[in-house]
């Protein structure tokens, strides 16, 4: 992994499911089994944050068949007029 | 101008009128068979008639075979009309046959459902496993009403890292074909992980388009895996069968597509016990072979109370063996002491007997150690006294 600041969700999550599977087997050394269960924690804490802070994107694309000639005239609910409005989370 | 038309002429003019009759060219029959009949080669020959009229018909191919036609059975055909020159006769050209009362809608699903299955579309094996965390997620449906607004909320609830990109388009009416084919071609081009096709509950023909093949074509063609929300529960469309996961309705689409992120916290939760377990296991798996390691460090030393309680109970053995001894000589002793005090002459001399000796010798026991003149000491029980021999008497 080459960072885990930018890395996706999956990413840190399939590494966390690694790390747990590693240290649930057992036989590691002392530092190893320490180093994975800070690895691990580390990666739970930013996954969690990343679930809790997330933010639904909405982008809609333009219409270029020209189906819709009365586009943004309120056809759409407003929520979802902005071409990237965000969704708040309830 | 006035001009004879030869024969063929006339049929080729015939021929092209049909033809360019789209109405003719994709038309549903509905009449009663008669005259049925097969060739050597395998086509279906049959007329199709009602109270007034009749028309001929055939059918190419062995696919009949398994439909079980009967003369005077009603049935609803697929085909198209055309003109056979060599025979003269207008001709109904069948590809799709079934019995009558299903409805024409009905007739015209299972005609394409059962193209499209020969050809392979609906094929289990080509299902596609859908993203587990899915970044972009297109949808085909109508920006208007309310499904694009229900899947959005059930994506912002269930998995809001998400990014919807939504792919407006008509999903009824003269358009809809031709725009859900774009939109899902667009969101393929747009690089979305997963796409839902979607469209609310509806008749029959306000389904329609779901139903058409340029849409199954379109859907078959996608590179992500399609997810199928389209009508109530109990529509099937020839869209869900296409697609690699069919949905009972939209929102159920957008469930099936986005993970569950309170589910997911959950397993984060129970990721941090696993791994605070695991850790914890490390190291009392290492304090035991500490503790395994002194016991055995222990065990390799010289056991000093085993040894010194040995040591002890030999010297408690010594001082028993030492104290039987003691008593022993004692009790020897004593028996001696008495026999000594038995053996004590003076006990002798209390009775009146004395002990004779010569002055500076031995005991006299007999009258040859003495002659007269001899100085004597004589012990008695309480002293001594000097005496002098005078003369030897013989007993």
């Amino acid at each position: 992994m080459a960072s885990e600041a930018d890395a996706s969700f999956e990413d840190l999550y399939r590494r966390l499911e690694e790390v747990v599977q590693r240290l649930e087997q057992g036989g590691l050394g002392l530092e190893e089994a320490i180093a994975l269960y800070e690895e691990g924690m580390r990666l739970a804490v930013r996954c969690r944050q990343m679930l809790e802070r997330a933010q639904l994107r909405i982008t809609r694309l333009r219409d270029e068949l020209g189906l819709y000639t009365d586009e943004g005239t309120g056809l759409l609910p407003p929520a979802y007029e902005e071409a990237e409005a965000d969704l708040e989370l309830e | 101008m006035l001009e004879a038309w030869s024969v063929s002429r006339l049929a080729s003019a015939v021929q092209s009128l049909l033809r360019g009759e789209a109405r003719l060219q994709d038309l549903w029959l509905e009449g009663e068979l008669s005259n049925l009949r097969s060739s050597y080669s395998g086509h279906l020959y049959f007329t199709l008639k009602d109270d007034v009229a009749q028309v001929r018909c055939v059918m190419f191919g062995g696919q009949w075979r398994s439909l079980g036609l009967e003369n005077g059975q009603q049935v609803l055909a697929h085909g198209r009309v055309d003109f056979w020159e060599v025979r003269g006769d207008l001709q109904f050209y069948a590809d799709f046959v079934q019995p009558a009362g299903v409805g024409i809608w009905q007739a015209q699903f299972e005609m394409l459902r059962a193209r499209l299955e020969a050809e392979g579309l609906f094929d289990p094996a080509r299902k596609r496993p859908l993203p587990r965390f899915p970044r972009r997620i297109g949808v085909a449906t109508s920006p208007t009403g309310h499904v694009f607004h229900d899947i959005c909320q059930v994506i912002a609830r269930r998995w809001p890292l998400a990014e919807v990109v939504l792919a407006p388009t008509p999903v009824q009416g003269p358009d809809a074909v031709a725009g859900l084919c774009w939109a899902i071609r667009r969101l393929n081009e747009e690089g979305v992980d997963v796409v839902i096709v979607a469209r609310g509950g509806g008749s029959l023909e306000e389904l329609w388009a779901f139903n058409e093949e340029q849409v199954a074509r379109a859907i078959f063609a996608s590179r992500v895996p399609v997810v199928s929300g389209v009508g109530h529960e109990p529509d099937v469309t020839i869209a869900d069968l296409v697609a690699d996961v069919r949905a009972s309705t939209p929102s159920a689409a957008a469930e099936i597509v986005a993970p569950d992120c309170r589910e997911l916290l959950r397993d984060l939760q129970e990721a941090t016990t696993s791994l605070a377990r695991g850790a914890t296991e490390a190291v009392s798996e290492r304090r035991q072979a500490v503790a395994r390691a002194v016991a055995a460090l222990d065990r390799s030393l010289p056991d000093v109370a085993s040894l010194s309680a040995r040591a002890l109970a030999l010297g408690q053995r010594c001082l028993l063996l030492a104290q039987q001894r003691t008593r022993h000589l004692d009790d020897l002793l004593q028996s001696l002491g008495r026999r000594l005090a038995s053996l004590d002459p003076r006990a002798t001399l209390a009775r009146g007997y004395a002990i004779v000796r010569r002055r500076g010798g031995p005991v006299v026991t007999s009258l040859s150690q003495v002659k007269g003149g001899d100085l004597l000491d004589v012990y008695v029980a309480d002293g001594q006294f000097p005496a002098e021999v005078q003369r030897q008497y013989g007993f």
